[in-house]
């Protein structure tokens, strides 16, 4: 319990903010920063806590994004249950791509292209099938009532967006203290020795994989409920495979806040670029990408390593050493 | 049933395409052999590269043949300086982080030409663009014909520097035993860096090949990286000879499935195969180093 406190602490904060300011521009901020959130803390804990790095989430993303639109608006099945099965699908993709993965023992490079690979094949494949609306997107109906998913105001969507993302922070946690977390951890610092140990290390990768994907998957879902209107660029386009690693790089790799903290220092800047230049396209990942460079090559363990190291030099004057030296580059 | 009319033409534009592929490839390959990593700002490097061709024909009036002598050698230099000042440091040594490196080198870099640019494609007009050579039954464009040439002509180059020089044996000596060349006073930051460049340098060329016929946009490189993925993973990661033929053979797959399946099912027909093969045969068809 006690090391659930700081999370429930920090919802609970984040929680009054739609008490204090009604301004849409300040929620709808926060908003996608909490998406991103989510987003990233999916990737984190195959990324962050096993090592496998995938630069295709968007495959996930995407899936939940068009099953929940597609459940919706050729089916007629109820929102919520649309968003449901949108996370379960999103999981069953990342079952499969990490079956067929895992299994042939790809890993590293391979991996991240591989993943890549099946992102565009799903981008492409619903950019032409009918059933996606194939260039034209598929938009849901308006329709403002609850039980439709969509709400008048943007409060309503910040506090189910911060209770994914709560869950989310709990669930992480938990895996970090249980065995699982243990064999992932393992896996992602030494595969041969863990497998030497008796961890089932391909069991294990791709049981984090499904999480991963779900909880991806539910940004996605999300996504669709919120701006009502998805197409395959959005939906399995790369921007959201850069930023679901973007987040828990900057913010800390393999850490239960890290998704958070880099979602909203990303956010952030991408807000004072457009602030400074105005709308200019591409800018805001011209940064992101120099961002990313720049928090590999100076702070690898991103903003929560430096977090640690600033508390470690404020508790122990003494020691010089930051944290990090101790620790070395890991 | 096709007769070999449609058919003989179809192969040989194949072949005319995969070359350019195969060029793209051989520099991906190279990097791989020898940093054992994949470049992932290839694509966005190409990009940059195209836009180079292309404004200097439309600035400097430079036909995209002859600028292929002042581009190459300045891709060279970029791609040295990107591996030897901002990749090579940045990695402290960790494939992981090499890979989040050339990652966010290609968002930095396709994002950059997107904002200066824009969106808009670009193309230029050549003369000679829509000439015509006639190769048995077959018409073929004379720039795909020149591309086919020049692409032969640069994997002979780059295998007698291999072979010759004492640059090409310290890069075989890098890619085979990094630990020994090292000991045996070869500077590898340096040969990874020459490595990268050359990598680099390939995409000058073939940009200069592609642009009289095709267009250019930020998100032009993109899709021929992901068929040169195909192509170095379909001939191995860091085999040359694979990258060739696996340029050549993905160039001819994508034409005839693109005569019987539609163009963008043509496409899925390429990543079909890729995801089969990395799944399969992670190793390639002829799986060795350079």
């Amino acid at each position: 319990m006690r090391r659930l406190a700081p999370i429930l602490v920090a919802m609970a904060l984040l929680a009054t903010v739609p008490l204090i300011t009604s301004s849409n521009v300040v929620l709808n901020f926060l908003v996608m920063a909490l998406l991103i959130a989510l987003v990233g803390q999916g990737w984190n804990l195959l990324g962050g806590y096993g090592g496998q790095y995938s630069f295709g989430h968007a495959a996930f993303f995407g899936t939940g994004a068009y099953v929940t639109a597609i459940l919706q608006m050729r089916y007629g099945i109820n929102a919520w249950l649309g968003v449901c099965v949108g996370i379960a699908a999103g999981a069953l993709v990342g079952a499969v791509i990490g079956a067929l993965s895992f299994r042939s023992g790809l890993k590293g490079s391979y991996f991240a292209l591989v993943t890549l690979a099946f992102a565009e094949v799903l981008r492409i494949i619903a950019s032409v099938a009918p059933i996606t609306g194939a260039g034209v997107g598929t938009l849901i109906t308006l329709d403002l009532r609850p039980e439709a998913f969509q709400f008048q105001s943007r409060a309503p969507f910040y506090w189910i967006v911060l209770a994914l993302v709560g869950l989310s922070l709990i669930l992480i946690r938990m895996i970090e203290d249980s065995r699982f977390g243990a064999y992932l951890i393992a896996v992602r610092e030494n595969e041969d020795a863990a497998q030497a140990l008796g961890v089932n290390t391909t069991m294990v990768k791709l049981a984090a994989m499904t999480i991963s994907a779900a909880i991806t998957a539910a940004g996605g879902c999300f996504y669709a409920q919120y701006f009502l209107f998805i197409d395959a660029g959005i939906a399995y386009g790369p921007w959201i495979s850069v930023e679901a690693l973007l987040a828990p790089i900057i913010g800390g790799i393999g850490t239960v806040f890290g998704p958070l903290l880099g979602a909203l220092v990303v956010k952030t800047l991408g807000e004072l670029t457009k602030l400074v230049t105005g709308d200019a396209p591409g800018l805001d990942l011209v940064i992101y990408g120099g961002v990313l460079i720049l928090v590999v090559a100076f702070a690898p363990r991103g903003i929560a390593g430096i977090l640690a190291d600033l508390r470690h030099r404020l508790l122990s004057p003494r020691t010089a050493v930051p944290a990090s030296l101790e620790r070395g580059h890991g | 049933m096709l007769s070999s009319a449609i058919l003989v033409p179809a192969v040989l534009n194949g072949l005319m395409t995969g070359a350019v592929y195969a060029l793209i490839a051989l520099g991906l390959t190279l990097i791989y052999g020898v940093l054992h990593i994949i470049n992932f700002a290839h694509g966005a490097l190409l990009t940059a590269a195209m836009f180079a061709a292309f404004f200097a024909h439309k600035l400097f009036g430079l036909d995209p043949y002859i600028a292929t002598i002042f581009l190459t050698p300045l891709f060279f230099l970029v791609g040295y300086g990107l591996q030897r000042f901002v990749i090579g440091p940045a990695a402290h040594g960790e494939d992981r982080n090499i890979l989040l490196v050339t990652l966010g080198l290609a968002v930095v870099i396709e994002n950059a030409l997107l904002y200066a640019f824009r969106a808009d494609t670009r193309t230029i007009n050549l003369p000679y663009a829509f000439d015509i050579v006639e190769i048995g039954t077959a018409f073929l464009a004379l720039p795909r014909v020149i591309a086919f040439i020049v692409v032969l002509a640069v994997a002979l180059v780059l295998w007698l520097i291999m072979r010759w020089t004492d640059t090409g044996k310290a890069i075989r000596a890098v890619a085979k035993e990094k630990l020994g060349a090292e000991l045996s006073g070869i500077d590898v930051a340096h040969i990874y860096a020459v490595t990268f460049g050359l990598g680099t340098a390939c995409l000058a060329i073939a940009a200069c090949l592609l642009i009289p016929t095709y267009y250019v946009n930020p998100h032009a490189g993109n899709a021929f990286v992901l068929v040169a993925f195909t192509v170095v993973v379909l001939g191995g990661m860091g085999s040359v000879a694979g990258a060739l033929i696996g340029g050549l053979f993905v160039g001819v797959v994508e034409s005839l499935s693109g005569l019987y399946l539609g163009e963008s099912l043509g496409q899925i027909g390429i990543f079909a195969m890729f995801i089969l093969v990395l799944l399969f045969r992670p190793s390639g068809l002829f799986g060795e180093r350079v």
